[in-house]
């Protein structure tokens, strides 16, 4: 290292001032990919491990491919998708979903797989069928589960995103590859510190609605 | 079709496996930056781990573990390549191996803590009964015992550090991505594909040579241990 050049601190609220419109656009394009992705997988990812309940032969084949996905870098896995799409954000929407996939399906099986045999059997007496055992006890009580699995594949989305960089979409990662291009720190820093915010309140406003959807388990817990 | 077509192409020059930039060298440097950064989070992450598993007392310590590794998972790993090479760390390959260990050691380290605390309680009363000392059980028992989680734990690190490393191509360091990196700057999607495929193949290459080194490697006894 030579002589200091002018000043260039990690953090710097003039920066943040100088360019909140710039900061803004790219956390509300990191938010909404990461909120996108989630809502998207979680809706292909609970429908699967329930037939993966339902058919415990096809288990292994559902939580298989999701594991091969996943092994599969994600700057790959953009590499093989953007030459067909040609669009950069469901480029990376198509990668984070496939990667939050494993995490909520494993978590909803083993959710499912958990729920009290004797809360099965007393359902099952009452006559419910596979089906209404299905949706109104065995969802119900993996729920616990299913939100552990959406916690981790949002924050893990968060991080993801900026991969997205390498086509050019990489939402706050933009921020981190421009600051890091042109050697500023505090645009660096200031993206990095971001995701982390945006991955705590995810994370805070998932466990908020996990509570809402398990009342019982909260009044279980009161003294 | 045509790109995949581009991307065969690409794989079947001869010209673009060979010298410095070729295949080759760039899955050797990838693979050799992949095991200095396991090797790094392990040396740090290890004693660690078995210590704070060992003393049983950080019971407290271990959850805070735990949540690290959780917290980290948000921490882009792009993010932390940036800083480091943006700052005096330098450009290359330094602020990759550096990042990718950060990344390998929460990993390790929790594993390494949940293993030697998985040690049945009585098998280490028994030993202690035994007369063994603090050393000798964890030598002689703990570790042992642990050994097949550790080993899940450095070969999960290692999966994952394998698939970060191409990242590094974005902040100018070297390994697979460069591929795919450059691909994309010069608009060749051919070998943006080719690149792509290279890299997904040596990462489940690498895991599935891990899951049968492990297999082969743990002994039978704690294999039919560890099989229920």
């Amino acid at each position: 290292m030579t002589a200091e050049p002018p000043a260039n601190p990690w953090l710097s609220w003039t920066y943040v001032q100088d360019n909140a419109a710039e900061i803004s656009r790219y956390l509300v394009q990191h938010a909404s990919l990461t909120v996108q992705a989630t809502v998207v997988a979680l809706l292909i990812a609970v429908p699967l491990a329930a037939i993966a309940h339902l058919r415990p032969r096809l288990a292994g084949l559902v939580l298989g491919t999701s594991g091969i996905l996943y092994t599969i870098p994600s700057l790959a896995l953009f590499a093989l998708v953007y030459p067909y799409l040609r669009d950069r954000r469901t480029t990376v929407l198509t990668g984070l979903v496939l990667y939050a996939l494993l995490l909520i399906i494993r978590n909803t099986l083993v959710g499912l797989q958990g729920v009290d045999p004797d809360v099965r059997d007393a359902a099952r007496g009452l006559g419910y069928g596979r089906w209404r055992l299905l949706l109104t006890v065995e969802l119900p009580n993996a729920l616990p589960s299913v939100m552990t699995g959406l916690r981790l594949a949002s924050a893990s989305t968060v991080a993801l995103v900026t991969v997205g960089v390498v086509i050019g979409y990489g939402g706050l990662g933009q921020l981190m590859f421009r600051g890091f291009s042109s050697g500023y720190h505090a645009q660096i820093m200031t993206a990095t510190l971001l995701c982390l915010v945006l991955a705590l309140v995810l994370d805070v406003v998932l466990a908020l609605i996990g509570r809402l959807l398990t009342p019982w388990a909260r009044s279980a817990l009161a003294p | 079709m045509s790109y995949l077509a581009l991307a065969l192409t690409w794989l079947n020059d001869p010209l673009n496996w060979s010298g410095p930039d070729g295949v080759v060298a760039l899955t050797v440097e990838h693979l050799t930056m992949s095991f200095l950064a396991v090797l790094l989070a392990a040396v740090v992450a290890l004693p660690i781990g078995i210590g704070l598993g060992h003393s049983g007392r950080a019971a407290r310590v271990g959850t805070a573990t735990v949540m690290t590794t959780n917290v980290s998972r948000a921490l882009p790993t792009f993010a932390l390549l940036t800083i480091f090479a943006s700052t005096g760390i330098g450009f290359g390959d330094r602020p990759t191996v550096l990042a990718a260990a950060v990344f390998a050691l929460p990993v390790v380290l929790a594993t390494a803590y949940s293993g030697i605390r998985g040690v049945d309680v009585d098998v280490r009363d028994a030993a202690r009964g035994m007369g063994m000392s603090g050393r000798r059980v964890l030598m002689q028992v703990e570790i042992p015992l642990a050994g097949p989680m550790i080993a899940a734990g450095l070969r999960t690190a290692a999966v994952q550090v394998v698939a970060t490393i191409p990242l590094a191509a974005l902040v100018g360091g070297g390994g697979l991505g460069r591929i795919v990196v450059e691909g994309f700057g010069t608009q060749q999607y051919g070998q943006v594909i080719a690149g792509g495929a290279l890299v997904a193949g040596l990462c489940l290459v690498v895991e599935g040579v891990l899951a049968v080194g492990q297999r082969v490697l743990t002994p039978r006894a704690v294999r039919s241990l560890h099989a229920g």
